[in-house]
């Protein structure tokens, strides 16, 4: 076995591909968590088929001892289970990388390599003997290869019998079978090979503090810190475990242990329009109200959208986008819904957009969003995506402050509508383009009648073009006032002349790729867009640098069409660096984006922008 | 005559009340509808029903879709907050605001086009989750702002103004809502108050889904020769069933109809629901049979009308009591039985290492 290759300790990315259905998520998870616990940097991505059973299906663990969380873009370890997908396994593994297979029957086409060194396990053969049962011994495999990795890259072999004995704490039979699978492999691995490999593992001490979450988990979190009591929703994929969540941390948190009364509302809708109907009618009665969805979901959401910004109703949607277009690919990534989402519905309409990089920030976005939402009385969409939603991120522990209570926004109680000669709901008694609202029950005099026909300041059916027009530049003018409320875009470093600009889950290739450019020589300013108004200091940005590059993860450039649409940015000075696969941007795609820009064309910018 | 303001001058010596108040606080706007509109009718008898039961305005919740029939939100309670929805989805408005705060009443007024054509996914599902609201259709087989195409309620053989006839058979709301096991299910006449009126009481202050499909003939596009959901055609072929009183928990009973076979039905407050049968072999409490004698009526061109089923025990739950709700509404429980807090939110994670 080749050992010449140098040593790469902490710092690699291994790829697992496998048939789904077959139950290799677990031994993933393991995988991953037994690399967490031993204080290593990890992310997995989890690239799926639409379906039940059979496709094939990969899963992509990134170890980075620099704490990278992106693609890096290139694969140093698979793990080729898949006859299917052999021959691009192979042909996508880096040289000088290392590919495991199950040996059991001769498999030319993985050997067909030289720069690569093949590590042949017979994985099936060994469980055939050791376990009865067709389901048993398909799914021993995946641990059995979970037990070949612990050996090759030097694996905390206890760290991971004491997992499977926390997964499978009441189902002693499956420890048993678990733990037997696992020893299998690494015995197997430890006699053939010389081990560990020169990519392993070697504990550390950086993810303490951390916890391994997906966003969907996060955002329901944050609804339920958000103190959000009606959930209305639609089963879509990558959105639906966002809703599994909140409704699993509300059975365990909000159940009335004695009289099992439950301090929430679950309703599981007919279909999309039906499940944004809910949440605005709930909204408006005042609870703090929420769907998620996806694309296809914001496309039916689209009228009702409309009716909430022109009434004024408070909503929060997550879209946990995918990649479209139409049904698309469900369960590939992307940020294809950027221009749908801000400008949702017919006529002049324009919606609070947030948009959270990581599992973290869905957590403190959503809490926000509410906030928001009822301080604008407007809808607030949260755009999160596939990869931030259903893949496991590495985070800072989320943090709470026990201070913290619901800003309910301009909501007119019992005294102070017994003390109003009469109340006007669209009326902007405080300059801020944001008018107070009454809920019902409360009192008759704050009784209004919402509708999405015409109406005056006071809340009247209007068909008058002077009382139409007031609301209308009021709402303009709300606009204005959200921009101050939003989150701030993130801007790191100053004075460069050219910037990148990104949005949401392109975030961390990014801040790889600044390092790596910086390696090269081109030093460059990074600013994450968070929120929909853009603030000033967007604009800032913009005006300050020559070139930016907006890299962001679609074909059509929707971040670039935003910005040139909301600020006077020239058009010809906003590079697109588009990845719109549907496998989440890569560090290295940023990087060769960006050197290609400046090094193939050096008129484009300056020379004194590249360069230290 | 919409551009006249309506006065709010009360004489002393109209009725009032358990509450004090006059029939005038249960009123709204003045109604933009054509004059003679069906619908108007309606609106008069919701304002008779909702000062009967000595509702508290801003207690009740108005709530519709688009169409004729969901204007008239406006013109009924002016202290009760109102919703006009988009075309077709005032239920799942309905469910939310329900879902917020479940002590309110929830009055939802809707139309044929506006319930059995665009929005006939959303009730159904309402009918499902025995959302507790009061359900009205105004019910004139036309489209009225839209100038006269047929609705689904249209019956075979029912001309158009225009001259055209319909072959299509049309969804009827009454047949769709037994089949879906809603738990009270009346159908009436805008021109028969004294039969609307205990109808539209009952409803509110049933537990669950209430269904009146109320014929409301449209006098524009839908009253000539040749169409069955005219004032005369309907006059002609509405069929009481059964007669019902609504008798509140605190009063003694006064049926108004005369002497008959009487039947009570008591509601979860203590209210009651007097019945008089026409047809001495109709039982309102048996699902089976109330569709087949509405569907053996149909046939003959007949609309059965009275409170056609009901639930007798309200056995069903309602969406509050599937899901297990608090008592309290949702929008008025305090944050900190909402949040876990530091505490908590360390607890959660725990998992996540």
């Amino acid at each position: 076995m080749a050992t010449s290759a140098p040593r790469r300790i902490n710092d690699f990315t291994l790829k697992i591909a496998t048939v789904n259905g077959t139950g290799s998520a677990s031994a993933n998870t393991l995988l991953m968590k037994t690399i967490f616990r031993s204080g290593v940097p990890v992310t997995g991505k989890n690239f799926f088929p639409s379906n039940i059973q059979g496709l094939p299906t990969w899963y992509e663990i990134r170890v980075s001892h620099a704490g990278h969380l992106a693609r890096s873009g290139s694969v140093e370890l698979m793990v080729a289970l898949n006859p299917e997908t052999y021959a691009r396994d192979v042909r996508e593994l880096a040289p000088g990388g290392y590919l495991v297979y199950d040996s059991t029957w001769p498999r030319p086409v993985l050997l067909s390599r030289s720069d690569i060194t093949a590590v042949g396990v017979p994985l099936a053969r060994m469980c055939n003997e050791n376990f009865t049962g067709v389901r048993t011994r398909i799914l021993m495999k995946n641990i059995c290869y979970a037990g070949v990795l612990a050996a090759l890259l030097n694996l905390d072999l206890a760290r991971m019998r004491e997992l499977l004995g926390e997964t499978y704490a009441k189902k002693p039979q499956l420890l048993e079978s678990n733990v037997k699978a696992l020893q299998l492999g690494f015995d197997y691995a430890r006699e053939h090979f010389a081990c560990p490999l020169p990519l392993a593992i070697e504990p550390m001490n950086r993810t303490a503090g951390h916890v391994m979450i997906d966003g969907n988990t996060a955002a329901a979190l944050g609804c339920v810190f958000a103190g959000a009591t009606v959930a209305a929703w639609y089963p879509i994929t990558p959105s639906t475990s966002l809703m599994d969540a909140f409704k699993g941390f509300c059975e365990r948190l909000r159940v009335d242990a004695a009289s099992g009364v439950k301090r929430f509302a679950f309703i599981q809708a007919e279909d999309e329009l039906a499940a944004i109907g809910m949440v605005l009618g709930a909204s408006w009665n005042g609870a703090r109200a929420f769907t998620a969805t996806s694309g296809p979901g914001i496309s039916l959401m689209n009228e009702f959208l409309g009716l909430a910004y022109y009434a004024e109703v408070p909503a929060v949607l997550f879209d946990v986008q995918r990649v479209g277009p139409s049904t698309g690919m469900p369960t590939r990534t992307q940020q294809g819904d950027l221009m749908a989402c801000a400008y949702a519905s017919h006529g002049d309409t324009r919606h609070v957009c947030l948009y959270p990089a990581d599992p973290a920030e869905c957590f403190t976005m959503a809490v926000e969003a509410f906030d928001l939402a009822e301080r604008l009385q407007t809808p607030v969409m949260v755009l999160s995506d596939l990869d931030i939603g259903m893949n496991d991120w590495m985070c800072p522990q989320f943090q709470w402050d026990d201070a913290y209570r619901p800003d309910r926004g301009k909501v007119l109680g019992r005294e102070q509508i017994e003390k109003l000669e009469k109340f006007h709901r669209y009326l902007d008694t405080d300059g801020d383009g944001i008018p107070w609202r009454t809920l019902p029950g409360v009192h008759p005099k704050g009784a209004y009648f919402t509708r999405g026909s015409g109406h005056t300041q006071f809340g009247t059916y209007t068909e008058d073009a002077h009382d139409y027009q007031l609301v209308l530049d009021r709402l303009m003018k709300k606009w204005q006032t959200a921009k101050t409320y939003v989150p701030r875009a993130l801007i790191e470093g100053a004075g460069r002349e050219v910037g990148i600009v990104s949005v949401g889950s392109s975030d961390s290739a990014v801040r790889e790729a600044l390092g790596l450019l910086a390696a090269e020589g081109v030093s460059v300013d990074y600013m994450r867009v968070r929120a929909f108004p853009f603030g000033a200091e967007v604009e800032r940005f913009l005006a300050e640098h020559a070139l930016v590059f907006v890299v962001e993860q679609n074909r059509d450039a929707q971040l670039r069409s935003l910005l040139t649409l909301e600020t006077p940015v020239a058009k010809a000075k906003l590079r697109s660096l588009l990845h719109y696969s549907g496998l989440p941007v890569s560090s290295r795609f940023i990087v060769e984006g960006v050197l290609a820009e400046l090094r193939g064309r050096p008129s484009a910018v300056k020379p004194s922008a590249v360069g230290a | 005559m919409t551009f006249i303001a309506k006065p709010k001058v009360t004489h002393p010596s109209l009725p009032q009340n358990a509450l004090g108040l006059t029939r005038r606080a249960y009123e709204g706007a003045l109604s933009t509808l054509c004059a003679g509109c069906g619908h108007d009718s309606i609106t008069a008898a919701i304002v008779e029903a909702c000062w009967r039961l000595s509702i508290e305005p801003q207690n009740l919740v108005k709530l519709s879709g688009i169409g004729c029939s969901s204007k008239t939100t406006a013109y009924f309670v002016s202290g009760a907050h109102g919703f006009n929805a988009v075309h077709g989805r005032m239920p799942s408005i309905a469910m939310g605001a329900n879902a917020a705060n479940r002590r309110l009443s929830y009055i939802g007024v809707s139309g044929d086009g506006d319930t059995l054509s665009i929005g006939l996914g959303q009730f159904c599902h309402a009918v499902r989750r025995n959302l507790d609201m009061l359900y009205m259709i105004e019910n004139n087989g036309v489209y009225g702002l839209t100038k006269g195409q047929f609705s689904a309620s249209a019956d075979v053989g029912t001309r158009a103004k225009k001259g055209e006839t319909n072959l299509q058979p049309p969804i009827d709301p009454v047949l769709l809502a037994l089949d879906l096991g809603a738990t009270f299910v009346a159908r009436g006449f805008s021109g028969d108050k004294r039969q609307l009126v205990p109808l539209i009481e009952a409803g509110l202050k049933h537990r669950g889904f209430a269904l009146i499909d109320v014929l409301s003939p449209c006098v524009t596009f839908n009253d000539h020769e040749g169409s069955t959901k005219s004032y005369a055609y309907t006059r002609e072929h509405y069929e009481p069933a059964v007669l019902a009183d609504f008798v509140p928990s605190e009063a003694p009973i006064t049926v108004d109809y005369g002497a008959g076979e009487a039947r009570e039905v008591t509601l979860h407050d203590g209210s009651r629901i007097v019945l008089r049968k026409i047809d001495s072999g109709y039982d309102p409490t048996d699902r089976a049979a109330a569709a087949a004698a509405v569907q053996a009526r149909m046939s003959s061109g007949e609309y059965l009308t009275g409170l056609i089923y009901v639930d007798p025990g309200e056995e069903r739950p309602d969406f509050h009591q599937i899901n297990g709700t608090p008592e309290e509404p949702l929008n008025a429980l305090p944050y900190e039985q909402l949040s876990p807090g530091s505490a908590g939110l360390r607890k959660v994670l725990a998992r996540y290492r």
